[in-house]
């Protein structure tokens, strides 16, 4: 049996009159880069926000790593070991670079209040390992030398890093990339497909949105196409590109017989 | 500690750090015994700030490090002062019989039990009013807060009937002074050929507290607690994303801050021997929201240097505000021009100095531009 990182069923989300999520399902086998796109509107974020609890479905079945998950709080989520990314970045942007990846590590952490206030040597071992920890994904990410500065002042791309060493601070199961490449230049996007190529390497399972079809073509294992709110395609990119379905959800039900075709 | 990089360096930076920390330690414990020769009065003053200095710091880990704006921060005072005032007064064992039966001498209640029920007693205030406001941010949440520290004030002015519990706006009096290690802080004490009249020792209790302040608030800063706080300050939704419990940091916070001004609220009263409600009013909330700003949100001793300017100023404007009365004939009212001399003062401060007085260095430094 294969080894499921996520293994959602069924979600359906309605929102008024608009069905955003009818009956969407997906498996991602670990080690897998899982990509998850569809035009504008088609429920993607929908989907990536109710997998990590931002809303909550009206069904579906939710398992991570074998275990059920209730996706009901954020937090909760991101406890049972699913770490996200946003679509427009959301550091903490006057705590510096180290200062946002430590945050990170509050889930897999738990010094409290007194521990804090007496420096316990519990405290200050666990506060060493956190810092410890923090730096090292600094360096996996490759911008270490801007761990003591604020957030808000590094580069586009850096700052998208810095985003990802802080979701893999958390110690996650799935990590899950809502439009990484979004408003980068090809540059960019060249070294942040290296650097998701080198975290899928070390083992880690990726769930990737992306509207960048060369990018989830080049990098993913497994695609699935969402269309008003329903999976239309799911396959190797390979399959998924020849689907007529897809085609048509893409370039329009004619696009054969179009001039431009 | 034998830390790589210990050198020649290290070991001096230390020694620099152990003079600066032996010099101020000595300036801080002779002011009282300089400045008492001018009389009781001016230690006053600097008793009073240095309880303003507590209740500032302990509003800066709501204000500052969770950035949850608590407009009635009072409340949490008044709550450590009638605490202290109807444990350590007649107050109440002359309207309870049942009482006055249970403690024929009274109740008088020593400083180690005072401090950490005043503390609990104010945390979970804190508790109750973080509870219901979770959901709210920013300008609402003042406004609830707000609400709050009025609440608290009217009913503290309202509890007499049918049970005289609070005495109302006449306020509790008779209340016990402190007793430390079979000292009364209340009495002239003479030892080493020095008078301390009770104003120093109260002082040097305020002073102790005020220490222990600084240090709770500064390792709560540099630790994950003040990390998460300062994650839910930036961005709520992102921490959430990041696994923190943002409804039980967001209480600790609450709860945090108000044990500081329970604590402050139980030694003004024991300073004052008098609490009634109008020391609690809306003025004071804002007056400590004003010192955490004015000093430099967030940041321990810009709070410090606010809470020390913002309580003496009013005193120092009196002595500039009388001649300024005579020279326009007794028409403008003294109080009146104070409260227009701090106003003035405080728009002038926020002008030239709009991050505060002392702002926190910038959290690291900002990224140079690349030389190409």
């Amino acid at each position: 049996m294969t080894d499921w990182v996520l293994d959602v069923s069924g979600v359906s989300k309605r929102f008024g009159g608009l069905q955003a999520l009818d009956a969407v399902g997906l498996q991602i086998a670990r080690g897998q880069v899982y990509g998850l796109i569809g035009p504008n509107g088609a429920g993607k974020t929908t989907f990536f926000n109710v997998v990590t609890g931002l809303y909550t479905p009206d069904s579906g079945s939710f398992t991570l790593a074998g275990k059920p998950y209730a996706p009901h709080a954020v937090h909760q989520v991101a406890k049972a070991g699913i770490a996200r990314t946003f679509q427009n970045i959301r550091l903490f942007p006057e705590m510096t670079a180290l200062e946002n990846v430590m945050v990170g590590r509050h889930v897999r952490t738990r010094s409290g209040l007194i521990g804090a206030v007496l420096r316990t040597p519990g405290f200050r071992r666990e506060e060493a390992g956190i810092a410890a920890r923090a730096r090292e994904l600094l360096d996996y990410v490759g911008i270490a030398r801007y761990a003591d500065y604020r957030a808000r002042t590094l580069s586009y791309g850096d700052q998208r890093r810095l985003e990802i060493a802080r979701a893999l601070a958390t110690d996650p199961q799935l990590i899950a990339l809502d439009e990484p490449a979004a408003g980068m230049n090809a540059t960019e996007k060249l070294v942040l497909r290296e650097l998701i190529d080198r975290i899928r390497r070390d083992g880690r399972t990726i769930l990737l949105i992306e509207h960048d079809v060369k990018l989830v073509m080049g990098l993913c294992d497994r695609v699935s196409v969402l269309d008003y709110g329903r999976c239309i395609a799911a396959g190797t990119p390979a399959e998924v590109q020849r689907d007529p379905k897809v085609i048509e959800a893409y370039l329009g039900a004619h696009h054969g017989e179009s001039q431009h075709g | 500690m034998g830390r790589p990089g210990a050198g020649p360096e290290y070991h001096y930076r230390r020694m620099k750090k152990l003079v600066v920390f032996l010099v101020s330690a000595c300036a801080l414990v002779a002011v009282p015994l300089f400045v008492q020769q001018f009389g009781n009065g001016p230690v006053r003053i600097i008793d009073l700030a240095l309880l303003y200095v507590m209740l500032a710091l302990g509003l800066n880990i709501v204000v500052g490090y969770a950035g949850l704006l608590d407009l009635g921060y009072v409340a949490f005072y008044a709550v450590g002062a009638y605490m202290y005032a109807l444990l350590s007064s007649p107050q109440l064992t002359e309207n309870f019989a049942a009482l006055a039966a249970a403690f024929p001498q009274g109740l008088h209640q020593p400083l180690w039990l005072v401090i950490p029920l005043g503390a609990a007693l104010a945390g979970l205030f804190g508790v109750l009013l973080g509870a219901p406001t979770l959901k709210l941010r920013g300008d609402y949440l003042a406004i609830v807060t707000l609400g709050f520290g009025e609440i608290i004030r009217v009913f503290l002015n309202n509890l007499e009937y049918p049970y005289n519990i609070t005495n109302g706006p006449r306020g509790v009096d008779r209340i016990d002074s402190f007793h430390v290690f079979g000292v009364d802080l209340g009495q002239v004490v003479h030892c080493f050929g020095l008078t301390l009249p009770s104003v120093t020792l109260y002082y040097y209790l305020f002073l102790a507290l005020v220490v222990a302040s600084v240090v709770v608030c500064y390792r709560l800063e540099n630790s994950r607690i003040g990390r998460a706080w300062m994650a839910i300050r930036e961005d709520e939704t992102a921490a959430k994303a990041m696994g923190i419990n943002t409804r039980s940091m967001k209480l600790l916070a609450f709860a945090m801050g108000a044990t500081f001004g329970g604590v402050a609220g139980s030694m003004f009263a024991s300073f004052q021997g008098f609490v009634s409600p109008e020391s609690f009013s809306l003025q004071e909330s804002i007056m400590i929201v004003a010192m955490v700003v004015l000093g430099g949100i967030g940041h321990i001793p810009g709070v410090i240097v606010g809470a020390l300017l913002l309580a003496a100023l009013p005193e120092v404007l009196r002595y500039v505000a009388s001649p300024l009365q005579q020279m326009t004939g007794g028409r403008l009212d003294a109080a009146i021009l104070r409260q227009l001399l701090i106003a003035l003062a405080m728009i002038g401060v926020m002008l030239v100095r709009p991050r505060g007085l002392w702002p926190a260095r910038e959290h690291g430094r900002a990224k140079p531009q690349e030389q190409a």
